[in-house]
């Protein structure tokens, strides 16, 4: 990447400078370069050792990956007839943070796009003290008010026999992720130079114009970023929708069903399950579902904005 | 001022997501095997077993190692059927089992170790179902909890049990249950179920006080936990063994009785008729002392002409 770094160019200036300053330099160069691939690292490893302990089930004669990834039967501890399928897991993943995108990418990326264009500046310090406050509270909080509170307002306002479910997952986990693309997103349009902006103005833009057209389109890899980081805390958390769900393995044909995350599955099975046991290792491998989830979802949207940038 | 180009933007940032997924899945789930490191100057009692049992074996250990200073005892859960395994094994003293030893089992641990296993009834369990305070209906029969909550069962709304729950639109039965490794998951399943299988889409709940409050806030709903539980805002049903025959309330002498059909009973496992510290140990759970700690963990105490006289 940065071979050709200028303190390998540049002529020695000061030919006397001691040995163990340069020295110094090169391993802290070392040791930041480390840290920059570090994530790349970590990623790896951690794949590696989800896939380590799933893996024998692989090829295991019990176990069918059609069952695991297609069948909505999950009965790791049946006593006449065990069945690992996920389908209704994921299924229940997928919808809960689709309803929490569908809320959170729009309040988050107004709030931000506000936060960094229109709102005043004392405003502005009071509303980031907040939002950050906001991300600051606890996942198992935010599963309480949704056990306690949004249940109840939801079998209040819609009538459905038991307020936890994918409506009451989908809200708890869109106020989670708001913060994270507020702050994000802010942080991105702020990134954008002020001369883009005095020129949308110079050139006789409206504040609407201005936004729509020059800074939003600017700043979309950051964006992006913020929506992302922002599905990842959806898809990631845990304790919020195990308590805020309902855990009830069920397709959901409606807001008001009950489902059961990946996550929380995980959660509440594997402190319990024997070490070694073939539904340890199915749970492994549906953390290793999980994760080729968030790939897919990341490598889509970097494929997708390497595409607008082509145009 | 120039750009910094970032030509692995993705790579961080996919990093970044992913790792707060996996450690978000991951650190919910950390393990709690105990170990096993011996003393020599002390004289140490292995326990392992049943996780309905693991809190109040817990307090057993530590109120007893203050009546004898020179005894440890150390307590690790599992399962029942986790302790029976390392009893076989001769890896534990005692195996706590909230169920009881199968004759194949037995039959394991005499082979291996040359020893019967003896067991203790040290206390009971009595696992109630629950309804909303609204619901009318007062008792329930087992095969109608298996109609309601196995997985080849057909009652889904309350009016096929001839229920009509007030202010209430829609009458479907809301099933409320325990996630699959917990033992009382496991003893209902066996009791109620005759070992079918759970029907899917019930609410599979994280603790027994959740499954309570849930009920306690949905008129339709219908659950089950150790009768401790109750609150104000639930109602335990009268439960009969069969159609026909008389219902029972789950109460501290119905259990004694054993006419509470969904009551069970915790044991302890030696193998052999327990020696020296162990023998002293079990007694002093038989005494009032230990038994004071079963019933204040919310579970029926044995009464006294039950317990074996010293």
């Amino acid at each position: 990447m940065s071979s050709d770094s200028p303190l390998d160019d540049a002529p020695p200036r000061r030919p006397r400078r001691p040995r163990w300053a340069v020295l110094g330099e090169r391993a802290l160069e070392a040791l930041i370069r480390v840290s920059g691939v570090s994530a790349i690292v970590f990623v790896a490893a951690i794949f590696f050792f989800v896939l380590r302990e799933a893996a024998p089930i692989l090829v295991s004669d019990a176990f069918s990956l059609t069952q695991f990834l297609f069948s909505p039967e999950w009965y790791p501890t049946s006593a006449s007839n065990v069945r690992y399928g996920t389908f209704a897991l994921t299924v229940g993943t997928l919808s809960v943070t689709a309803l929490a995108m569908l809320l959170a990418v729009p309040f988050g990326l107004g709030a931000a796009i506000y936060l960094s264009e229109f709102c005043a500046p004392r405003v502005r310090e009071t509303l980031k003290v907040t939002i950050e406050l906001l991300s600051a509270i606890p996942s198992v909080v935010w599963g309480f008010i949704g056990l306690t509170v949004m249940s109840r307002l939801i079998v209040a306002t819609t009538g459905a026999p038991v307020g936890v479910n994918v409506l009451n997952g989908g809200i708890i986990l869109a106020l989670m992720s708001v913060p994270v693309i507020v702050s994000i997103g802010e942080d991105a349009l702020k990134a954008v130079p002020d001369s883009f902006r005095e020129a949308g103005i110079a050139l006789g833009a409206t504040r609407w114009q201005l936004v729509y057209r020059v800074l939003v389109p600017a700043a979309r890899n950051g964006l992006l970023a913020a929506v992302l980081l922002g599905v990842g805390r959806a898809v990631g958390e845990t304790m919020a929708v195990l308590m805020a769900t309902g855990h009830a393995v069920h397709i959901p044909g409606s807001l008001l069903d009950s489902v059961r995350t990946l996550t929380a599955n995980i959660a509440a099975e594997l402190g319990e399950a024997p070490v070694g046991s073939d539904h340890y290792r199915v749970l492994f491998l549906t953390g290793t579902l999980l994760f080729l989830i968030t790939f897919a979802v990341n490598l889509a949207a970097d494929l997708v904005v390497r595409g607008i940038r082509r145009k | 001022m120039t750009r910094v180009p970032r030509p692995r933007a993705w790579m961080s940032r996919f990093g970044l997501v992913a790792s707060l997924v996996a450690s978000g899945a991951l650190t919910a789930c950390g393990g709690d095997r105990g170990r096993q490191d011996s003393k020599p100057t002390k004289s140490v009692i292995q326990n392992k077993g049943s996780d309905t049992m693991v809190n109040v074996a817990q307090v057993w250990a530590e109120e007893y190692t203050k009546a004898a200073p020179d005894v440890e005892v150390e307590v690790s859960g599992g399962g029942s059927g986790v302790g029976i395994a390392a009893l076989i094994k001769g890896a534990v003293d005692i195996a706590n089992a909230s169920r009881d030893l199968k004759p194949s089992e037995a039959e394991l641990a005499a082979k291996n170790t040359g020893k019967q296993p003896v067991g203790f009834t040290v206390g009971y369990d009595a696992l109630a179902v629950f309804v909303h305070r609204d619901n009318p209906l007062r008792e329930i029969t087992l095969e109608q909890l298996s109609e309601i909550y196995a997985e080849d069962g057909k009652t889904t709304r309350w009016s096929e049990l001839g229920v009509k729950i007030p202010g209430v639109s829609d009458d479907t039965i809301v099933r409320v249950s325990r996630q699959s490794s917990s033992g009382t998951y496991e003893f209902f399943r066996e009791q109620a179920l005759g070992n079918k299988d759970f029907r899917l889409g019930s609410r599979d709940l994280n603790g027994s006080k959740e499954v309570v409050e849930l009920v306690g806030s949905t008129p339709t709903a219908i659950g089950y936990s150790g009768m401790g539980y109750a609150t104000p805002a639930v109602q335990m049903l009268m439960v009969a063994k069969a159609k026909g025959q008389a219902s029972v309330s789950p109460a501290v002498a119905a259990v004694h009785d054993k006419s509470y059909p969904l009551a069970r009973s915790l044991h302890v496992y030696t193998l052999g008729e327990p020696q020296g510290a162990v023998r002293a140990y079990i007694d002093w759970i038989l005494s009032d002392a230990g038994q004071k700690v079963v019933e204040e963990s919310g579970y029926v105490p044995v009464p006294p002409s039950e317990r074996p006289k010293p």
